[in-house]
């Protein structure tokens, strides 16, 4: 449901229907809403036929890459002795993005009930959630629901009588985004800087403290009870544009919208509408102007690209952007996208680790002449130098940081050229002190 | 076992090359340098300078050379347009916070950044109005300094330090544009092998304290050499200019030292440039010594072993070469002999990433040599047998007051091949000019007796000959036909009669990383 | 089970005095029996630490390094990696503002200059002279729907607007 909001009739109300209930916050009331069915049924089920059921229903990551949930499971070698992982992706950081935070917040125990899953598919003993420093309200949530999931028997030694043990630990990030990158994130509980992994090898051979690992954000995670329980079909029943992207997927709409808030749509949505009929669009008297629909690391759509796009994976790509973590920052008439563009690749200056040379020298030179543009000192040849930086930014790191940042600035040139030409014609009034 | 072998084309060039070789090595192996800044065969590859990105033929993205593995049938390209638009590309973001000090740089003429720039940088700057960052110049330790500004965060310190060190002193502190190396206030960067990441800095970050300023990289001449430090025989470059060693560095060398030399060991080279040398042979001419030339020396030398058949003490210093060792050893073949090489002992320090090598407690380069060729480690045996012996010689052994008591009453002859002046030894019949190590080719046998070469460095002062020359001179005698040995090699050759253990050795065999000797034909003339 | 989320305001503790001790070392004895390794533990230790004593020292480093078996620079390269890591004093409250774009869009500026205004704070990163406040701007606090969400210690605040500002501050004014 449109959380902070009622929920709208076009919803497709699956993870978001407790939204809002505090009643869904206790082991007893989750139990009430036929919370850890999912759980004893999977416990039933060999790991192979809950990764064959997840396989089948086309789940795939929620955390922005969408790489299928299923195959990604069944990449783990066959167990070995050694220890296996599993790590919830807690850590979203992506701008535009909230809505795992809402997960958290409002029915941890479904996130603990997809991790148990989880586990149990992949035969991981050990569990551990990586959440975000920021996020202080769900960590404490979450933090009650493990001990209340500790006392009921569903996690522990013998985790609901299963004769396996399954633990979870907690951990707190410290400010950091690009521990939301999965490697990044195993060096971090590891006890490291939060530096993204050369890959390979991959985490299924060597993840966590060097064993196999599989990474899955919270809302993949909280998305796997529901398959369990309603069944594959159901789960890939629920498409509206391409077969291969099914199921429902919390949409974060902010920015320019008259009401902001997670909406749960079934993948192939319209996202005119969802911008404007769900989110209610730009406030009075404003037009759209610009959305970036997967969190703030995509290519900007123009108005008129959103026109006829349908939100999927698919879709989203043939409009030359990506759906992301489904993060959708809005923007009307009144943004500067000069501004907004400088604003986001600040983001990736302050953020970039320090290891790769593109991502460390050309994120901060980015923003230096996005400043000298905005405090009306811009050059002609400003814009093709923006370009050639996010041309050496893109393809050519470790992780995609860097071509995160060169994602909108390209997009912005391409699409918005006019708003950087008045700056450096020096039609428009500086929005920076000159630096 | 060609199926252990994959075969590939880099720049054109097919190499066949064992599996798992990354496309860094491979290259190499075919002849093609692909440029790089964070990787370094003895360290982990980070990957993360981002320099070594290659094409590879079917893949969708640039590679990076130094982690990616060699596949059967794979195309790579080095120099292809796009592979070097990207080193472009890093090289001109490593420099628009570069400063451009290359005038006042220690690693000018010998800098990575520099060269590859010179090779294939963009001519101008489009980074023209900014400020550069600044940070000033900070003390890491004993002989370290580091010079943010120039650092290009390659992390090859950091590595070293934990990684072969282990010893994690230096990190990367804060993120983005604002990283740099860090240290924390009370962990200086003194560790025994620190001086190494000072080899390690591709750029003129990290220098040492006791090179700085002292010479321009183009006015070095560089010799291949062995360190004298210890037992390990580390491989190293005496590096000099105008005949003067301004400091030594490791020389790669797999089986012995990889590419790392002990502080102990690199800082081990005042010696070299001592200016109160012997510099012309010196007779005894009643209670003093004059100077005199070679033939009359050499001559004197002759009659007085001639003249006895016995006993005699050796006493030699722990730098003399296998050659001087060996020669000077055959000068008394056949009589009782009391020989003791001096060495210093100290304490061990290992490396511990590096298997097998450490600053040795015997801080002799040739010991082993030296047992190979009859000395023992006996010093004060030697020295208790000096009263009795018919002639003594002393090569080059530094000497302890009471040894030099002991030489000044002995009742034969005394003979010192020194490279500085002897004291209180009046009574010397002798004191013949010799060089040191870095002033002669030569050959030491380390502890896993590995015989490796070193070359002449600089020039012996004055009149100096190697130990051999002299030795030589006299076992062939005197005499236009007289057969002596003209040249290290000649000597080395000369060993083999009476030590099988170097028979049928040359120096082309050793090359320049040296040969395990066969222990099985160790076996010691009496 | 687990540490909290770090605590605030700090409890008055001397920057030389040890803070791995009694509580806060019991509190990091039970994380090291949870975690496969003493390093993993590094990041719950240092929230530990600045916890106890509002923001971590050269001399906290020093313990958390000689307790998880690690150098102190190795930590210090950990600890400043982290933007929620205070390396310095900070004032009792530390009030963390997102400016990032989402709430930008949404006026997030405004919002920061208020903060700085009603706290007395002079500048981002500074402290209010009463030492009670110090303001920063952060990159996104995940929040993006509720602009502008404010970090006020461990109090997240949702849908701050300038004129909410000083009826927000002043719970905290109250308080201490």
């Amino acid at each position: 449901m449109g959380f902070p909001h009622t929920s709208h009739p076009r919803e497709t109300v699956v993870l978001s229907q407790y939204f809002g209930d505090p009643g869904a916050l206790s082991y007893a009331g989750w139990l009430q809403r036929g919370g850890y069915e999912a759980l004893r049924q999977a416990l039933g089920m060999t790991p192979d036929a809950v990764v064959a059921a997840v396989k089948e229903s086309g789940l795939r990551g929620r955390g922005g890459a969408g790489f299928p949930a299923g195959l990604k499971w069944s990449l783990m070698p066959k167990p070995d002795g050694r220890a296996r992982y599993l790590v919830c992706n807690a850590d979203e950081s992506e701008p535009g993005t909230f809505k795992d935070r809402e997960i958290m917040r409002w029915t941890p125990h479904a996130l603990l009930e997809g991790c148990a899953i989880a586990a149990h598919a992949i035969s991981a003993e050990t569990c551990f959630i990586y959440i975000r420093g920021e996020f202080t309200d769900p960590w404490r949530i979450v933090s009650a629901a493990v001990e209340e999931a500790y006392a009921n028997g569903v996690l522990g030694r013998d985790a609901l009588g299963s004769g396996r043990p399954l633990d979870v630990i907690l951990h707190r990030g410290a400010g950091a985004y690009i521990c939301g990158e999965e490697t990044a994130m195993l060096n971090s509980i590891e006890g490291k800087r939060g530096n993204p992994r050369i890959k390979p090898p991959y985490p299924a051979q060597c993840g966590l403290f060097g064993m196999p690992t599989t990474i899955n954000n919270v809302e993949t995670l909280a998305a796997v009870p529901h398959i369990i329980r309603r069944g594959a079909e159901w789960y890939k029943g629920l498409a509206l544009g391409n077969p291969k992207s099914t199921g429902t997927k919390l949409i974060s709409v902010c920015g320019h919208v008259q009401r902001p808030g997670n909406y749960e749509i079934t993948l192939g949505f319209p996202m005119k509408d969802l911008i404007f009929e769900l989110a209610g669009g730009p406030p009075a008297g404003r037009r759209l102007k610009a959305v970036i629909p997967g969190g703030s690391s995509v290519p900007i759509m123009s108005a008129d690209e959103v026109e006829d796009c349908p939100t999927d994976y698919e879709g989203v790509a043939a409009k030359g952007s990506m759906l992301g973590s489904g993060g959708m920052i809005v923007m009307d008439d009144s943004a500067d996208m000069v501004y907004q563009i400088w604003r986001l690749a600040r983001f990736y200056a302050h953020e970039s680790c320090a290891q790769c040379t593109q991502c460390r020298e050309g994120t901060a030179w980015t923003v230096k002449v996005l400043e000298r543009i905005l405090g009306g000192k811009g050059k002609e040849d400003d814009l093709q130098l923006l370009l050639d930086l996010a041309e050496n930014m893109t393809g050519k790191t470790i992780c995609v940081l860097s071509d995160s940042c060169a994602a909108p600035v390209v997009s912005g040139i391409k699409k918005f050229r006019g708003e950087f030409e008045a700056y450096i014609a020096r039609a428009r009034k500086p929005a920076l002190a000159a630096v | 076992m060609a199926e252990d072998l994959v075969t590939v084309t880099i720049d054109g060039i097919r190499v066949a090359v064992a599996t798992g070789t990354t496309i860094i090595e491979a290259a190499k192996q075919a002849g093609v340098l692909v440029p790089h800044y964070c990787y370094h065969p003895s360290l982990p590859s980070p990957a993360l300078c981002r320099m070594c990105l290659v094409e590879v033929e079917k893949a969708p993205k640039l590679l990076p050379a130094c982690v990616t593995q060699v596949a059967e049938g794979q195309v790579v390209h080095v120099g292809s347009p796009k592979a070097r638009e990207a080193r472009q590309g890093v090289l001109e973001f490593l420099l628009i916070n570069h400063p451009l000090d290359c005038p006042i740089c220690d690693q000018a003429g010998e800098c990575e950044l520099q060269d590859y720039v010179f090779q294939e940088g963009r001519a101008g700057t489009r980074y023209a109005e900014y400020a550069k960052r600044f940070s000033p110049v900070e003390d890491f330790g004993p002989d370290i300094l580091y010079v943010p500004n120039r650092c290009i965060l390659c992390t090859r310190c950091v590595r070293f330090m934990e990684d072969v060190a282990r010893e994690p002193v230096l990190n990367v502190s804060e993120r983005g544009d604002r990283a740099y190396i860090g240290i924390a206030d009370d962990q200086p960067l003194d560790h025994a092998w620190a001086g190494n990441v000072v080899d390690l800095c591709p750029v003129g970050s990290l220098l040492s304290k006791d090179f700085l300023h002292k010479a321009r990289a183009w006015d070095l001449d560089k010799t291949a050499s062995v360190c004298p430090g210890c037992t390990q025989g580390c491989n190293i470059t005496i590096d000099t200019r105008d005949d003067v060693v301004v400091r030594l560095r490791p020389r790669p060398n797999l089986d012995v030292n990889r590419h790392f030399i002990c502080d102990y060991g690199r800082m081990n080279y005042r010696w070299m440039n001592r200016g109160d040398r012997v510099e012309a042979p010196l007779v005894r001419e009643g209670p003093r010594h004059v100077a005199t030339d070679w033939d009359t020396a050499l001559d004197r030398f002759g009659q007085l072993l001639r003249a006895t058949s016995g006993p005699a003490v050796l006493l030699a210093s722990g730098r003399a070469s296998t050659e001087s060792l060996g020669l000077v050893r055959r000068l008394v073949e056949g009589w009782p002999v009391s020989a003791a090489l001096q060495v210093p002992v100290g304490e061990e320090v290992p490396l511990a990433g590096i298997p097998n090598l450490a600053l040795r407690p015997e801080r002799a380069p040739n010991l082993a040599g030296a047992r190979l060729l009859g000395y023992g480690t006996d010093r004060a045996g030697a020295i208790g047998a000096v009263r009795d012996a018919a002639v003594v010689i002393v090569l080059d052994a530094e000497l302890t007051a009471e040894e030099r008591r002991a030489l000044a009453a002995a009742n034969g002859a005394v003979v010192l091949l020194a490279t500085v002046p002897p004291d209180g030894l009046g009574n010397a019949q002798l004191v013949l000019p010799v060089t040191t190590m870095a002033e002669e080719n030569g050959t030491y046998v380390n502890r896993d007796w590995r015989i490796q070469r070193f070359l002449q460095a600089k020039a012996a002062p004055g009149m100096a000959r190697p130990a051999w020359w002299i030795a030589g001179e006299v076992l062939a005698g005197p005499g236009p036909d007289a057969d002596a040995p003209a040249t290290a090699e000649q000597a080395f050759a000369l060993l083999g009669g009476a030590f099988p253990v170097f028979a049928g050795l040359t120096y082309a065999d050793l090359g320049f990383t040296g040969r395990v000797l066969d222990r099985t034909l160790a076996a010691v003339p009496a | 089970m687990s540490h909290g989320a770090h605590g605030a305001p700090a409890p008055p503790l001397a920057p030389h005095e040890p803070v791995l001790v009694g509580e806060t070392r019991a509190k990091l004895d039970q994380l090291l029996a949870r975690y496969p390794t003493k390093q993993a533990c590094l990041l719950p230790a240092l929230w530990l630490v600045q916890e106890a004593r509002g923001w971590i020292s050269e001399g906290a480093i020093g313990e958390v390094a000689a307790a998880l078996g690690l150098t102190p620079a190795y930590v210090k390269g950990v600890v400043t990696f982290y933007t929620m890591y205070h390396t310095h004093p900070v004032g009792r409250h530390f009030i963390q503002v997102c400016t990032t774009s989402p709430c930008g869009l949404c006026g997030a500026e405004d919002t920061m200059r208020a903060l700085l205004r009603e706290t007395g704070c002079e500048e981002l990163g500074a402290t209010s002279p009463d030492g009670r406040f110090t303001v920063i701007e952060v990159e996104c606090l995940g929040a993006c729907g509720f602009p502008t969400p404010v970090l006020v210690d461990d109090d997240f605040i949702e849908s701050v607007t300038p004129a909410k500002v000083p009826e927000i501050l002043a719970k905290y004014q109250a308080n201490g």
